[in-house]
């Protein structure tokens, strides 16, 4: 199915997708979880969308969306990486694998690379913590991270390599 | 007869390339016209020998780890399926590992043997027998014989599961009530929880139903953090098997009683492990965190009476039911009784779970358990309890696992992680992390924790750069004797307990001057 990228495609399955849960009890996680599992993010147009259907407020729906750091209001790379920032990861040179990791794929948290394969995310903590460092790539967690092995991983998920100039510049 | 073999599939496991693995070994099965069947059990918490595969002799399983899916290839020509000694990965028979034969496995007896998702396993290894015992109690059988095992809520609280559960019970029946698990596992070095729900998710619902039946709450929620999609998974495969099998859903096991279960995901908010906030979350805002009282005991969910209770709170139960509170109260020490989940992490040589019962000292689980660090440097600094408490140095460590004993060095055991650092280690960017967290982390409502920490950060960023040191370490005295006064919740309330440990027992680490590392992450 190609990704729904019309501003009216994805308010179809917005609608569809409130109607379907907003029976349950506190739905409006369930339902932004829903969009984003969808569309890979909760687009900015889906606020009124869902606050019509919900009998919220537009800001009552937009507070909930800015809350929490999963949702995201836009469009993520080919794939989300998250690294793991928090102590037992530390521990293990979690500190020197986040630098490198920024490093290799020149960008910051919070940011897509160039070539859209990946949307870079702090997290903290994916519990695998005997295991440390740890990241995780969409629904994959990968343990004892290094940064030769992360080089690997990237390699073989990134479909052209990353080719940019040393300073960084296209 | 096919030969059995185990291949974990819990996330570390999985992380480590158990699927490869699982994979490989198939194909050498076939290769050399071997039949084998490949079990995939949960992990026996042994994350250091992850992955862990064991072969079944017919006289006991014969463990073999860490096995990497290249090491696969060797370990078949080696003679993995006749459970051949000759590797260097062989381990002999697993239960017979001191690091399993030394523990009190009471709640995690089943984790690592089953099939996390098969009926009949759980219940051939004593599944669903608190369930059944439950059921032939009143509920006010079922709340004594908590209270007789003396459990204390394992989230991180201690509050005396008996009383909470009580205090439910005691209001009004003709009212909904809930049964709320708290699953949200934030606090980085833990993963008992996560273990509990991949590795043996009906223990968790079984523990459920019986808070139901205790309380007179017919709908119970699993409040998960988005950063565990496995156990999401499971746990909803296990819901719908559980109900198939009349043990969720309507008339459970033809009680004529009901209890309904469902898996609601976090979005990513480590303060909605705090229970009001997680409350919060759950009915679909802002994780906010609320003033008690009114306790959610009497007003949770939705303003009605709610038991809030961690995974491993809730997992302790069956056992409780099952073999009766005073079983689980004979082992512990002093108000702390019954097993604690120690989570060993970080930078261990033998990192991952140990059940044991209350009264270990913190060296005998670091030295006998943990082996020492992983990358063979000394030891440090130890935190115990999450990125909210402190850091222990060395004088510290002959203290008992109690949470009195705990409590008197103003340290605390929370969840049981434990997070090892080396000498390596720089304190003082530990400090700063920890303030640094609650910025990111801090629900907002309170502004000693709002705003404190982000000036936390700074001003230990000055100290570092050698600013006023001596004056800006006594506004950071006092910034952290505000935020712990002034904080509705753990957040701001303990942010400041790694802090001023640093500045008690690593003082040099925090005042000697280095550069500071970085913006504050949001």
């Amino acid at each position: 199915m190609p990704d729904p990228d019309t501003h009216e495609q994805q308010s179809e399955i917005i609608q569809q997708l409130v109607d379907r849960l907003r029976h349950k009890p506190g739905a409006l996680l369930p339902i932004l979880h829903a969009i984003q599992d969808r569309l890979g993010y909760v687009p900015e147009h889906a606020v009124p969308d869902i606050a019509d259907r919900l009998r919220l407020t537009r800001a009552e729906v937009h507070g909930v969306i800015s809350f929490y750091h999963h949702f995201r209001t836009r469009p993520p790379g080919a794939h989300v990486l998250q690294v793991c920032r928090a102590e037992a990861c530390q521990a293990m040179a979690g500190r020197e694998l986040e630098q490198h990791i920024k490093a290799r794929l020149r960008v910051d948290y919070h940011a897509t690379t160039i070539d859209r394969e990946f949307t870079l995310e702090p997290v903290y903590c994916l519990g695998n913590c005997a295991c440390a460092p740890s990241i995780r790539i969409d629904d994959r967690v990968y343990g004892r991270m290094t940064p030769a092995r992360f080089d690997r991983l990237a390699d073989d998920m990134t479909t052209v390599p990353l080719m940019l100039s040393p300073s960084g510049e296209v | 007869m096919a030969i059995r073999v185990y291949v974990p599939n819990d996330t570390t496991a999985l992380s480590l390339g158990a699927d490869e693995v699982a994979r490989a070994l198939l194909h050498h099965a076939t290769e050399q016209q071997v039949a084998v069947e490949v079990i995939r059990n949960g992990s026996r918490g042994l994350c250091w020998l992850e992955p862990l595969i064991e072969v079944d002799t017919g006289h006991g399983r014969v463990g073999y780890g860490p096995v990497e899916p290249e090491a696969v290839a060797g370990l078949v020509a080696a003679g993995l399926f006749e459970a051949s000694p000759d590797h260097p990965g062989y381990l002999g028979p697993v239960d017979a590992l001191p690091y399993l034969q030394r523990q009190q496995r009471l709640t995690f007896a089943r984790i690592g043997l089953i099939d996390p998702l098969s009926l009949d396993d759980y219940r051939s290894h004593g599944g669903f027998d608190g369930l059944e015992r439950a059921l032939s109690c009143t509920a006010q059988g079922i709340v004594d014989d908590i209270q007789a095992s003396g459990l204390r809520g394992r989230g991180g609280a201690a509050f005396p599961m008996g009383i909470k559960w009580q205090t439910v019970l005691d209001q009004p029946g003709d009212q909904q009530k809930y049964v709320v698990c708290n699953a949200d596992e934030g606090d980085s070095g833990t993963f008992a929880d996560r273990l509990v729900m991949e590795c043996d998710p009906y223990l968790l619902i079984e523990g459920m139903v019986i808070a139901g039946l205790a309380v007179g709450a017919t709908q119970g929620y699993i409040y998960l953090r988005s950063e565990y999609p496995l156990a999401k998974q499971r746990l909803e495969e296990a819901i719908a098997r559980a109900e198939a099998a009349g043990y969720l859903g309507a008339d459970l096991r033809g009680s004529d009683r009901s209890f309904w279960l469902e898996v609601r995901l976090g979005a990513g908010a480590y303060i909605c492990g705090e229970e009001t906030s997680l409350l919060e979350s759950l009915e679909g805002k802002r994780g906010l965190v609320r003033a008690k009282p009114p306790l959610p005991a009497i007003r949770g969910l939705f303003g009605q009476p709610t038991v809030v209770n961690n995974v491993l709170s809730l997992a302790a139960v069956p056992f409780i039911l099952a073999k009766g509170g005073a079983a689980y109260a004979h082992c512990g020490l002093g108000k702390s009784r019954g097993t604690l989940a120690v989570q060993l992490a970080g930078n261990i040589r033998r990192g991952g779970l140990v059940e044991l019962a209350f009264g270990a000292t913190l060296r005998e689980i670091l030295e006998d358990f943990g082996g020492g660090t992983r990358t063979g440097r000394p030891m440090k600094a130890v935190q115990v309890g999450g990125p909210l408490m402190a850091y222990l140095p060395e004088s510290q460590w002959d203290t008992p696992l109690d949470y009195e004993a705990f409590a008197a060095l103003g340290a605390g055991i929370g969840h049981g992680g434990v997070v090892v650092f080396d000498d390596a280690v720089d304190m003082g960017a530990q400090a700063r992390f920890a303030m640094e967290f609650c910025a990111a982390e801090s629900c907002g409502k309170c502004t000693p924790c709002r705003i404190g920490s982000v000036r936390g950060v700074e001003v230990i960023d000055r100290i570092r750069a050698g600013e006023n040191p001596v004056a800006n370490r006594a506004l950071l005295e006092d910034l952290c004797e505000t935020m712990v006064d002034g904080s509705l919740c753990a957040m701001g309330g303990m942010t400041p307990f790694p802090v001023q440990s640093i500045l008690t027992h690593f003082p040099d680490d925090l005042m000697n001057t280095s550069p500071p590392s970085g913006p504050v992450e949001r």
